[in-house]
């Protein structure tokens, strides 16, 4: 059945200790997304959907259990290599766009590549051209204040491609729009899949998720119920 | 940690302090003040020594120079309408010397007194100076014309006298020729030669060099025999006759780690033929040590000053950098989860500090420079400033900047990432 997965988890648990007492935000959970797939991961808050992200997204560690990211275990690895991993591999997009205020939406795009010690043109003309895949070529030189929620979001999506990522992980991507803007959003993340990103997104709007390939219900810290829509598109 | 980044983040730092100008205007006022301060008390200290150790420079760092007191005791017991005053050194206390003290190179007796001179309708009080030519080595001057006296004029008992360049100003007004006879007292000299006049402003606190501005110089043979040893001179009402051989012995060592011991094995024998201790011991060596001493420490007590303010300065931009980290949380954040590793948020925010301190460094530097110009223009006080002085503060001032901005950069880099891309 697993054609190319590009992410599994094994057994993946976190626990916080409060006081003395252990709260399991994961416990026990196995899946694997496979490559080109899109993935919508529900439940209600509290859940354990954002823990899930974070994980998967290398910005926290498993407390047991394996994460493997192209068949590669990395849930021993330290802060610098996740570093790596994330820089490398892996592009965010959030509900509250994260954009860093001070750089133009040019500087915005072109943030991982710097750290990824690209030469300066190179770097450059591949934020162009991400920013004319977002439909915001003519806003480069804007910085996010002057945008509207629908432009920042487009801008934070094309930073999350700048490094071309085995995956893309959003969460709530749509939370902070309105309808349609929103629906805007949803259809770019819509056709990034389809030119096959592989894509995870936290939602909680069953529309939204019904875009999905795979529906992830998380309760608890367990997995509900995953639910598979056969019909996807190529 | 490559040469691209460091500049790409110094572009991002002076980006972002521009962002808040003011604010980083402000808080690098705590650097220029400290760096300015440094630099500038630095060359107050510099310019104040160095007048006093050019003075005993000119003293000659091989030489001992012995003067005539007339001691306290004495003093009050002259009673007596003719008592004589006798009290010095004595012409066998320098031949005693030149016998016994090894390591002398040269020494010179020297007699000192005041008399006026004539010379057509000019008079002028000077200094008469007796002593042998062997002064004109231990003393340093420049001969602007003529010859300085010599042993022959010594053997002949020769009547000749060489002037400094004031006196042949003021009393010859011309200073061509010397061939002219000057009366000093009621003995006529031959001029045969006119000296750079001393520098030494007499009572101005400094040390004395043996040469002053209006001098003229004689055989210490011919002075002994025309002038006497025995001076009188009217204090007050009464009349105060002294008997002094010898106002001041110089003598020159052959080398500077002989001056010391010579001193003290000068000292000695004087102690053993003195009953009162009526003469003094100069040794420029131990002035200029003692000086040089002394503008040490008026510069470690300035420098620690001045140092304390760049402490503070260094406080002002960590307590600007921590709320700029606070301010910065979610930024940090955001370039955390792109994939910024913790060093990569550590050179960005030290470099942003530094950036911080260097400005402030370069700015106070040109404070540091125009200070002591203001000084010495209004305060007439001579000030110098040295190139280590500005290399120093502004070494300072940097590690001043990393020192303060590591524990906020690192504050920066340690936060969690999850949690700063929460922060509101």
């Amino acid at each position: 059945m697993s054609k190319n997965p590009i992410i599994r988890l094994e057994n993946a648990t976190k626990t916080h200790t409060l006081g003395s007492e252990e709260v399991h935000a994961l416990d026990g959970i196995n899946f694997t997304m496979e490559q080109g797939s899109f993935w919508a991961i529900m439940g209600p808050s509290g859940s354990g959907k954002s823990t899930t992200l974070n994980i998967l997204g290398c910005l926290d560690h498993l407390t047991s259990g394996k994460y493997f990211l192209k068949e590669e275990d990395i849930s021993q690895l330290n802060d610098d290599e996740l570093s790596e991993i994330r820089l490398s591999h892996l592009g965010f997009i959030f509900q509250s766009f994260n954009l860093i205020p001070q750089l133009t939406v040019q500087e915005n795009i072109e943030l991982p590549l710097y750290y990824l010690n690209w030469q300066p043109n190179a770097y450059a003309k591949r934020a162009r051209d991400l920013a004319d895949l977002v439909g915001l070529a003519d806003r480069l030189n804007h910085r996010p204040n002057e945008l509207s929620g629908g432009q920042r979001q487009r801008v934070a999506i094309a930073r999350s491609l700048a490094n071309d990522p085995y995956i893309i992980l959003a969460d709530e991507p749509t939370g902070n729009l309105d309808s349609a803007n929103g629906e805007q959003i949803l259809q770019l993340i819509i056709d990034l899949n389809k030119n096959g990103k592989t894509i995870a997104m936290v939602t909680h709007d069953p529309d939204i998720a019904a875009h999905a390939s795979h529906q992830l219900h998380i309760r608890d810290g367990k997995i509900d119920r995953i639910e598979c829509r056969e019909s996807k598109g190529e | 940690m490559q040469l691209t980044e460091i500049i790409r983040n110094v572009r991002l730092g002076i980006k972002d302090l521009m962002i808040h100008g003011l604010r980083s205007l402000l808080t690098m006022l705590g650097m220029v003040f400290g760096v300015g301060s440094v630099v500038a008390m630095l060359s107050v200290g510099e310019g104040a020594g160095k007048e006093a150790l050019e003075q005993i420079q000119k003293l000659g760092s091989n030489n001992i120079i012995i003067d005539s007191v007339k001691p306290v005791e004495q003093a009050s017991s002259s009673k007596g309408r003719f008592a004589l005053d006798l009290y010095g050194l004595r012409y066998k206390d320098f031949e005693r010397m030149v016998q016994a003290i090894a390591d002398i190179k040269s020494a010179v007796p020297v007699k000192i007194t005041r008399e006026k001179a004539y010379y057509a309708d000019n008079v002028l009080e000077v200094r008469v100076v007796g002593s042998t030519p062997d002064w004109f080595q231990l003393v340093d001057h420049n001969v602007l014309s003529g010859r300085v006296f010599q042993a022959s004029d010594m053997s002949n008992r020769a009547n000749v006298v060489v002037v400094t360049e004031n006196v042949a100003r003021k009393l010859l007004t011309f200073s061509g020729e010397q061939r002219s006879n000057i009366r000093i007292g009621s003995n006529f000299f031959e001029v045969v030669g006119i000296i750079s006049s001393g520098d030494a402003k007499d009572g101005d606190g400094g040390v004395q060099t043996p040469d002053s501005p209006l001098d003229v110089y004689i055989p210490i043979n011919v002075m002994r025999e025309r002038f006497g040893d025995i001076a009188v001179r009217k204090v007050s009402g009464a009349t105060i006759r002294e008997k002094v051989e010898l106002q001041q012995v110089i003598v020159q060592v052959n080398a500077k780690e002989q001056v010391e011991s010579s001193a003290l094995a000068i000292e000695t024998m004087l102690a053993n033929f003195h009953d009162k201790k009526d003469y003094t011991m100069r040794v420029p060596l131990a002035l200029l040590r003692q000086a040089e001493a002394t503008k040490r420490t008026f510069n470690i007590v300035l420098g620690s000053i001045a140092g304390i303010s760049l402490l503070v300065g260094g406080i002002g931009i960590m307590n600007i950098m921590l709320a700029t980290v606070t301010e910065r949380t979610r930024e940090i954040g955001i370039r955390r989860a792109i994939g910024a590793r913790r060093g990569q948020i550590i050179l960005q925010f030290l470099i942003e500090t530094v950036l911080l301190s260097m400005f402030g460094g370069i700015i106070g530097i040109f404070l540091g420079l125009l200070i002591p110009f203001l000084i010495t223009y209004f305060a007439d006080l001579e000030t110098i400033v040295t190139w280590y002085s500005i290399v120093f503060s502004f070494g300072i001032s940097l590690t001043v900047g990393v020192i303060f901005g590591l524990y906020p950069a690192v504050r920066a880099a340690n936060l969690n990432p999850i949690e700063a891309l929460r922060h509101e």
